[in-house]
């Protein structure tokens, strides 16, 4: 149960962060973490771009109330309407294709979350590791205070925020 | 306002002399329009025609603002601020002006407000609950006034620390400790400034009800970080001349 790494990449694929909390992982260069975010970046993109796109009828509501998995819901909707009015929509109606989100080895798990404004967080964790979405939703929360509200913080720019890095350190230590 | 004015003259360095002026204009305008509500010309009234002026003046007393949008609001001041700056000392002087006129106006809010309240305030040791408290005329009532009832105001609680220099060559410096400055919550310095403090700002609102009171100061905000609290932060007052040979002759006659 421990939070190894985060990383925080920008929308255009740069790193910005990267902080080890606990050793367990092998240490790259910074090259190398730069090349990680970048080829994981692109990854990311193409994961999210192969989504299938499934055929829906314009006519039914885009607010289907069964919320189990596409495939069910795929044939039923498809099979009944003409094929000249269809459309095409997501897996998920209402939600963008979202691409990689988590990746698993044996001795760890990685975790991607894509914030609404393209910034991605990466989080390397144990692989029995649970309740990763609350961990990765309060690193969010703390991104948001302490280097978004941070005046001397340019976007989309390396983070150095002293207040970020102990409000984090702090944070995961009460977890533990 | 005499003193003000000789303020202004001592510190001829900075502009401040300006800033209190443009203070004063503010203020008129403010009386200005109050009486031009009614009419409406060039101001915007909303439809039920009340504007911001016809609010009693209790009515926020306990209002509560968010702290996100302050701290938005307070990150485009540090970088309005920061725009063409010559270095640490002058951004830190523009915040301080930033904070001077509020000082200077929240001096009488705070005076109304303790006023008005039925409850017995702690605002000066010479006010009973049936009379309105007094304006500070010694040092040790204006800091206390700062310490509770300002800081009460601003921040919903009281100040950390209030001390006297042990220093027998600078016995008209006072110190104030905020152990979390509300201001520098979110605030991140980066280290090629680490003499900067952004409650510059705050220190800027203090040396507004200094002046507002009739004693004549400088504050400055310093880092004064401690294992517990990263944030501390001192506020140190330093009384001009007039203000300490006022304070002796107050003395000798036995003033409170």
């Amino acid at each position: 149960m421990s939070v190894f790494s985060l990383i925080i990449i920008n929308k255009a694929g740069g790193l910005v962060y990267q902080r080890e909390f606990q050793p367990g992982l092998r240490k790259l260069s910074t090259n190398d973490y730069l090349v990680l975010a970048g080829t994981f970046h692109g990854v990311h993109a193409i994961t999210r771009s192969i989504t299938p796109k499934l055929p829906l009828p314009v006519t039914a509501p885009a607010t289907t109330p069964t919320t189990s998995t596409p495939n069910a819901v795929s044939p039923s909707a498809t099979s009944t309407p003409a094929p000249s009015t269809v459309t095409h929509s997501f897996p998920n109606p209402g939600i963008p294709a979202t691409g990689l989100e988590t990746m698993e080895t044996d001795k760890f798990r990685l975790t991607c979350f894509q914030t609404l404004t393209g910034t991605k967080f990466l989080l390397f964790t144990d692989p029995t590791m649970t309740n990763i979405d609350v961990i990765m939703k309060k690193i969010y929360e703390l991104y948001a205070d302490f280097v978004m509200k941070n005046p001397f913080y340019q976007l989309e720019m390396p983070v150095r925020c002293e207040s970020f890095d102990r409000n984090l350190t702090g944070w995961l230590r009460g977890r533990a | 306002m005499t003193q003000p004015a000789r303020h202004a003259a001592m510190l001829s360095i900075s502009n401040s002399g300006s800033n209190l002026a443009a203070a004063a204009e503010k203020q008129q305008p403010a009386q200005h329009l109050h009486t031009q509500s009614q009419s409406s010309q060039g101001l915007r009234v909303p439809s039920n025609r009340k504007t911001i002026y016809d609010r009693h003046l209790n009515r926020s007393r306990n209002a509560e603002l968010s702290r996100a949008s302050f701290a938005f609001l307070f990150a485009e001041m540090v970088t309005y601020a920061q725009r063409r700056v010559t270095g640490i000392q002058d951004l830190e002087k523009r915040l301080n002006e930033q904070g001077y006129p509020l000082g200077l106006r929240l001096l009488d809010l705070l005076f109304y407000r303790t006023m008005s309240s039925s409850t017995s305030s702690s605002l000066s040791s010479s006010s009973t609950s049936a009379s309105p408290p007094n304006r500070p005329l010694r040092i040790l009532p204006l800091l206390h006034l700062i310490h509770g009832p300002l800081w009460r105001l601003l921040f919903n609680r009281p100040a950390d620390a209030l001390e006297h220099s042990v220093s027998p060559e600078t016995p008209n410096e006072y110190m104030i400790t905020d152990n979390d400055p509300l201001v520098n919550t979110y605030i991140s310095v980066p280290k090629e400034m680490s003499m900067l403090n952004c409650a510059a700002f705050v220190a800027g609102i203090i040396e507004g009800v200094c002046d507002g009171c009739g004693f004549e100061a400088k504050v400055t905000a310093h880092n004064q970080p401690t294992e517990m609290w990263p944030g501390r932060t001192i506020f140190l007052l330093r009384f001009g001349e007039s203000v300490m040979e006022r304070e002796k002759v107050l003395e000798r006659a036995g003033v409170k």
